[in-house]
């Protein structure tokens, strides 16, 4: 990066903290694990990674008294994979009441057919609205997903994913940004996208 | 389209990456961070570490490896060895690992699967079977085969254990036919399209892939979602790049 960042990663438990954040220290990005709201609230760039149970990770966060701290934010937000799906307004992984800073409802993922549940592995983005998030990305781009819930894809839709429906792959909705797959463990397409999140 | 995965296998033992044939003889292949990394450059989908030597002995995993490969792998990895418990379970998904798989100690105590698909989510969990077919026509499971001394026959039919272990949370399956492991004859396709016929959540095919036609039969004809092998890609008798192109030229869907 250029600029200097301080990207603090919200700790919500979830088991892929340590991957994002290695993912950022290949990008020379040095990140801070934080649940403090504080903290949160004066980051240049706010991650919300996440993999679990959406019952659970919305419990943590409540605990932590982070809900009201991460709709107020006004800088850059990503949720990753859970995180994204936290971003939305209900997860039915729980029945769960979750942010609400982007507009929409999380469903399970009904097996049938070619469609396995978890959708497990490399899917194309299909992109449906040009974003600074895409800028030099290659047209066809592959990135890994993981994830037995979902966002049908809809308005906020920037990019989706084809598993027998189309699911919400990339959404935004002011400065928040959601990715249901892991940019993390995409390789070159999903450290690009890290890096256009960052740049903002 | 979800895409194909092809899968590189590194069995681990003592820190170095091993092969031996029907699991017998290993042989040093190389270190493991070196051959991530090469396999990650070469565009493999997913890599698998197997510690073979965990489950007889009741060691643990050693987590600095893991994290020294989560820090320099932009791809999804999976960590199989040793796994007795919720605890064991999350120190390595907390190295970095994206996925754990159990075998043996799922066998011992079929609970586990249980307990780790509540604490990590089914995403998390992959079922590993090693599996063989008994004079009797029946596909068994078999315990502790990453060791030729302590490897246990057990009554439990194979296509019965692929039921249970989705009930129980297993949101993957590796299924590893051990007559055909590191022959290089092909896949155990009558044995996979069994167990596909019972899996919804996702099927990983291993043991016996030796040319590029043997992995296209894999996800042609058995519908497996990825295919796992070790030799022909540390041998460099098959080179991911060509294999995946000979894939596409075939009608498989693979990540370019």
């Amino acid at each position: 990066m250029s600029t200097p960042r301080d990207v603090v990663l919200v700790d919500a438990g979830g088991t892929n903290i340590g991957s994002v954040r290695y993912a950022l220290e290949r990008l020379g990005v040095h990140a801070t694990t934080s649940d403090d709201g504080g903290r949160i609230r004066s980051a240049s760039h706010v991650i919300l990674p996440g993999v679990g149970a959406a019952g659970p990770g919305m419990a943590r966060l409540r605990a932590s008294g982070l809900v009201d701290v991460l709709r107020g934010l006004r800088q850059p937000v990503l949720g990753v994979c859970l995180g994204m799906q936290l971003l939305f307004e209900h997860s039915e992984e729980g029945d769960v009441d979750c942010l609400g800073v982007v507009r929409g409802r999380v469903r399970r993922l009904v097996p049938g057919g070619q469609r396995r549940v978890p959708h497990m592995g490399w899917n194309r983005l299909e992109r449906r609205r040009d974003d600074a998030l895409f800028a030099g990305l290659e047209p066809v781009a592959h990135a890994y997903f993981v994830h037995g819930y979902a966002a049908p894809a809809d308005a906020s839709t920037l990019a989706s994913v084809d598993y027998g429906a189309p699911l919400a792959a990339v959404v935004r909705a002011g400065n928040f940004v959601g990715m249901q797959f892991h940019p993390e463990r995409s390789a070159a397409v999903g450290a690009r996208l890290l890096a256009n999140f960052l740049a903002a | 389209m979800l895409t194909r995965r092809i899968i590189p296998c590194l069995d681990v033992r003592d820190g170095v990456v091993v092969k031996g044939v029907c699991f017998r003889d290993h042989v040093v292949v190389g270190d493991i961070v070196a051959l991530a990394e090469r396999y990650r450059d070469e565009g493999a989908d997913e890599l698998v570490f197997y510690d073979i030597t965990a489950s007889p002995e009741g060691r643990r995993v050693d987590r600095a490896w893991i994290e020294r490969v989560a820090r320099v792998i932009d791809i999804p990895f999976c960590v199989a060895g040793g796994i007795h418990d919720v605890g064991a379970a999350r120190e390595i998904l907390h190295a970095g690992a994206d996925k754990i798989s159990v075998n043996s100690p799922a066998l011992g105590r079929p609970g586990l699967i249980d307990e780790l698909a509540a604490a990590f989510g089914v995403q998390c969990v992959v079922v590993g079977i090693d599996s063989r077919l008994d004079a009797d026509g029946e596909w068994r499971v078999r315990r502790f085969s990453g060791d030729p001394s302590s490897m246990q026959a057990l009554p439990r039919r194979t296509l019965d254990w692929i039921v249970e272990v989705q009930q129980r949370g297993a949101g993957e399956i590796v299924l590893n036919c051990i007559d055909a492991d590191g022959v290089r004859d092909g896949y155990d396709l009558k044995q996979l399209c069994a167990a596909r016929a019972l899996c919804q959540v996702p099927l990983v095919a291993s043991g016996g892939a030796g040319t590029p036609g043997h992995f296209h039969a894999v996800f042609a004809e058995a519908d497996a979602d990825a295919a796992l092998a070790a030799s022909v890609f540390h041998s460099g008798a098959i080179a991911i790049p060509d294999l995946k192109r000979h894939l596409a030229a075939n009608g498989v869907e693979v990540r370019p």
